[in-house]
């Protein structure tokens, strides 16, 4: 089965290869052009960046509690309890750290600006070893319970496209442009 | 051509403290002393035999050649995985102390990833550039392949490197281990305006996010000016496809940009009015200075330079001359001049660049030194041709602190040991 998947990928792509060359003497006229046009709903699939402002959010929801058992499953083993960290990344707490002569504690609280970078990142490269596995529902959740256990939201705030780049984050006016 | 049976002494003219000598003893082949009297022809050579590779013929023909099994330390350093769970997050160093010139073979290029090196068919790869354009576009490799190309030699500097001196203490590394996240090859590929051109930009486009086919979507928004100034997406490195480790099929080049930025098995080019404010652009990458607040989009990698011979592990085999060499760079432009130092900063010599000098590139220095045997403290300083000049530790750490992790620039140092060996000082 999955040769035939692989092969079926390898014609796909040896006709789309064909239909560029194909295409091409036709576009001549207007120099090296030999890029071929695509429909926005063809790459709907592709375009899973999320701006600042929540742009590119797809439907779903999750709050804190739903998170907590995705996080069990599939995050802590790497980012601890509760995100404490260790192996990985720390999650949680570090606050009082960024402005002090202490070492920089930087975790989502702490330091990231923006609540739609965690949901971008956790979408696109999370659970590490099967990254793109979670469901929009499973995202949203695991990003509330982290934005949670932070005292970023409560525990009874479900995270969706609306609510989720109206977070305002602790450290949201921590950053400023290279002067050079 | 050196006049022969004219016996004089060898003195060179010292440049700085501490027996750095003036550069012109490079350009004027004055090197040495003509040969002395009799004295200088007593036997210091062993007898040459005829080795056995001269007796019989050597191995055939290779299909892709290797370096000599006697080179085999000239590997890059792994460091382990912070998790064995999570193998693919770290790095591969170059070993700049065991290179010579300024181009990294492909297979000792430094390797910074974030979810490990992706296998990729380039058959089935695509680049799509959509968003803020009149028509989003797709390209094949083989659509890739039929573009003008453009070729240039050009650095890429992880923003981390040199990080771990950012520290009080001096680091036991060596210059693979604290600046190896560096590396120069010639890139070739298609400018990225010209396909920016094709897809059409909207007036509104200002950012333009990149992101990686590798299993972490890698990605960074990068300002539409550069992607339409001297960004190349890139199929080749050093004259061969792009290494695995490096981006294959497809890496987007930023010359002089943090390296983190050159995405690799570049997929996707997204325009759009603002920066996506992806993790590695907020949580990492971000420069923390001391009251809390952080640079953010630090992009250039600024003028800097490392000495690379001596350098630890490289041990001086007794007083006499030397060749102090190294590395300069600068993501702003080209190397003016270079400066060394034996006596940690308190007098300079200039140092001789190797031609070519290029523009965000890496280039070569040189300077003759004749080592006392006693304690010396080498250092080298860059000038761009912006005027630009490599800060002190005490100037760096003036204005941005030690917790910056990134973007670590200062002039560092090697203190040379009473016994000939080199390890990092602070001076």
């Amino acid at each position: 089965m999955r040769s035939l998947d692989r092969a079926g990928a390898r014609t796909m792509a040896m006709l789309t290869a064909a239909m560029i060359c194909a295409a091409a003497p036709a576009l001549s006229a207007d120099g090296a052009r030999f890029g071929a046009p695509i429909a926005p709903g063809d790459l709907s699939s592709w375009d899973i960046s999320i701006g600042p402002d929540g742009a590119g959010l797809p439907p779903g929801r999750g709050t804190p509690a739903q998170g907590e058992a995705v996080y069990a499953a599939k995050c802590q083993a790497c980012h601890g309890e509760k995100g404490a960290g260790r192996p990985n990344d720390v999650l949680v707490g570090g606050f009082g750290t960024i402005a002090s002569d202490r070492p920089a504690v930087k975790t989502v609280g702490s330091y990231w600006p923006y609540a739609t970078t965690l949901f971008d990142y956790i979408r696109r490269a999370m659970p590490f070893n099967e990254s793109k596995s979670l469901t929009s529902d499973e995202v949203y959740a695991v990003s509330a319970y982290i934005l949670q256990l932070n005292g970023v939201i409560g525990a009874e705030d479900a995270m969706d496209a609306q609510s989720l780049p109206k977070v305002k984050m602790p450290n949201r006016d921590g950053f400023i442009p290279f002067p050079r | 051509m050196r006049k022969r049976g004219n016996s004089k002494e060898w003195r060179p003219e010292h440049a700085a403290a501490n027996g750095i000598l003036n550069r012109r003893v490079f350009l004027e082949g004055a090197l040495v002393a003509a040969a002395a009297g009799a004295g200088s022809t007593a036997a210091g050579a062993e007898p040459l035999p005829v080795p056995s590779w001269m007796k019989q013929p050597g191995a055939g023909f290779s299909a892709y050649g290797q370096p000599s099994p006697f080179e085999s330390k000239v590997v890059r350093s792994i460091a382990p995985a912070p998790n064995p769970a999570t193998q693919g997050i770290g790095t591969a160093r170059t070993p700049l102390q065991l290179l010579n010139g300024t181009i990294t073979p492909n297979g000792l290029h430094f390797d910074r990833s974030h979810s490990g090196t992706p296998n990729i068919d380039p058959d089935q790869h695509r680049l799509l550039i959509h968003g803020l354009v009149k028509q989003p576009l797709v390209f094949t490799l083989e659509a890739l392949s039929r573009y003008p190309m453009q070729s240039r030699i050009t650095f890429i500097e992880c923003a981390g490197n040199s990080g771990a001196l950012n520290t009080a203490q001096a680091q036991p590394g060596n210059a693979q281990a604290i600046h190896g996240l560096l590396s120069c090859a010639e890139w070739t590929g298609v400018r990225l305006a010209t396909l920016l051109e094709e897809a059409g930009v909207e007036p509104s486009a200002k950012w333009v996010v990149a992101e990686g086919a590798d299993a972490a979507a890698m990605s960074r928004s990068v300002p539409l000016a550069k992607c339409m100034d001297d960004a190349l997406v890139c199929l080749y490195q050093n004259g061969e496809r792009v290494r695995p480790s490096n981006g294959y099929p497809i890496r987007l080049l930023l010359p002089g940009f943090e390296g983190n930025m050159n995405v690799k098995w570049l997929r996707r080019l997204k325009l759009t009015e603002g920066p996506v404010m992806a993790k590695d652009e907020t949580s990492k990458y971000t420069v923390l200075l001391p009251d809390g607040k952080a640079w953010q989009f630090v992009f250039p990698m600024e003028v800097k330079s490392i000495i690379t011979h001596p350098s630890p592990g490289l041990a001086l085999r007794g007083a006499g001359f030397y060749e102090i060499a190294g590395l300069a760079w600068s993501g702003q432009g080209r190397i003016r001049q270079v400066e060394v130092s034996a006596d940690g900063g308190n007098s300079w010599a200039p140092a001789v660049l190797q031609e070519p000098v290029l523009s965000k590139a890496l280039t070569r220095f040189r300077a003759p030194w004749q080592w006392s045997g006693g304690p010396a403290i080498l250092q080298s300083r860059a000038t761009d041709d912006t005027g630009r000049v490599q800060p002190t530790r005490a100037q760096f750490v003036a204005e941005r602190g030690l917790r910056g992790q990134y973007h670590y620039n200062a002039i560092s140092s090697w203190r040379i040991d009473e016994k000939g060996e080199a390890s990092n000082a602070f001076a």
